[in-house]
């Protein structure tokens, strides 16, 4: 499974897509990137006349790249349609503002009974940590 | 190992998950993990991880699915450690 098929299998559309490009995956882990556009419809509400990506898109960001695709990937061979969010802890660093591009970088902590977790990071343009932690999710 | 000895041992590692209490306090052969102590099935999954580490066995994906009450999950771990 090539990096276009694992993006025509993701369930999002805008506005709720937030994988622009995968850079790498594997069996151990998937790396992908998304560019928050200011034309963004939030941005309008979050905040009142000062426009900062809300955290919870952050994870969502951090939980389409770090687990659908690498759950998309990791169960070719098993039939399996639906993933599931079922935890997350994770801890923000940096703001992200309109116009910035985020990389997602996820490593699998394990893969099994389906169900997947993952230590996953948000990084800048600079290279600079934006939130990192663990999400997990079934794959059914 | 006895049942009894098992499910001193599998107490503590079910309990962190548990969202029932009170089910817990009166743990039963019968007690259901999902529908008695309220745990979900990603949960469930962190618990056979761990029962596998503390008694040193592996699960497989047919076992795991019949790990819901307390009494299969015992048959389990003790069919696992005498196949050892």
């Amino acid at each position: 499974m090539n990096k276009q098929d694992i993006l025509n299998k993701l369930p999002y559309s805008k506005p709720f897509l937030f994988v622009d490009e995968i850079i790498s995956i594997t069996e151990n882990g998937v790396k992908g990137t998304f560019i928050f556009n200011e034309n963004l419809d939030f941005y309008k509400g979050h905040f009142k006349n000062n426009p900062i990506t809300p955290g919870v898109l952050l994870i969502e960001t951090m939980a389409q790249i770090g687990l659908v695709c690498l759950g998309i990937y990791l169960s070719e061979s098993e039939k399996k349609e639906n993933i599931a969010f079922t935890s997350s802890e994770i801890e923000f660093l940096k703001p992200v503002f309109p116009n910035e591009k985020v990389t997602v970088i996820s490593e699998k902590l394990y893969y099994r009974f389906g169900k997947l977790k993952c230590k996953v990071k948000m990084i800048n343009e600079n290279k600079e940590a934006i939130c990192t932690g663990t999400l997990a999710g079934m794959i059914t | 190992m006895t049942k009894e000895a098992i499910i001193e041992k599998l107490k503590p590692i079910v309990q962190p998950f548990v969202k029932n209490e009170e089910a817990f306090k009166n743990l039963t052969d019968t007690t259901d993990f999902i529908t008695d102590l309220n745990i979900n099935s990603a949960n469930l999954v962190d618990i056979v991880l761990d029962i596998e580490e503390a008694f040193h066995i592996e699960i497989d994906n047919e076992s795991m699915e019949k790990m819901l009450n307390v009494e299969n999950t015992v048959a389990i771990i003790q069919k696992k450690l005498a196949a050892q």
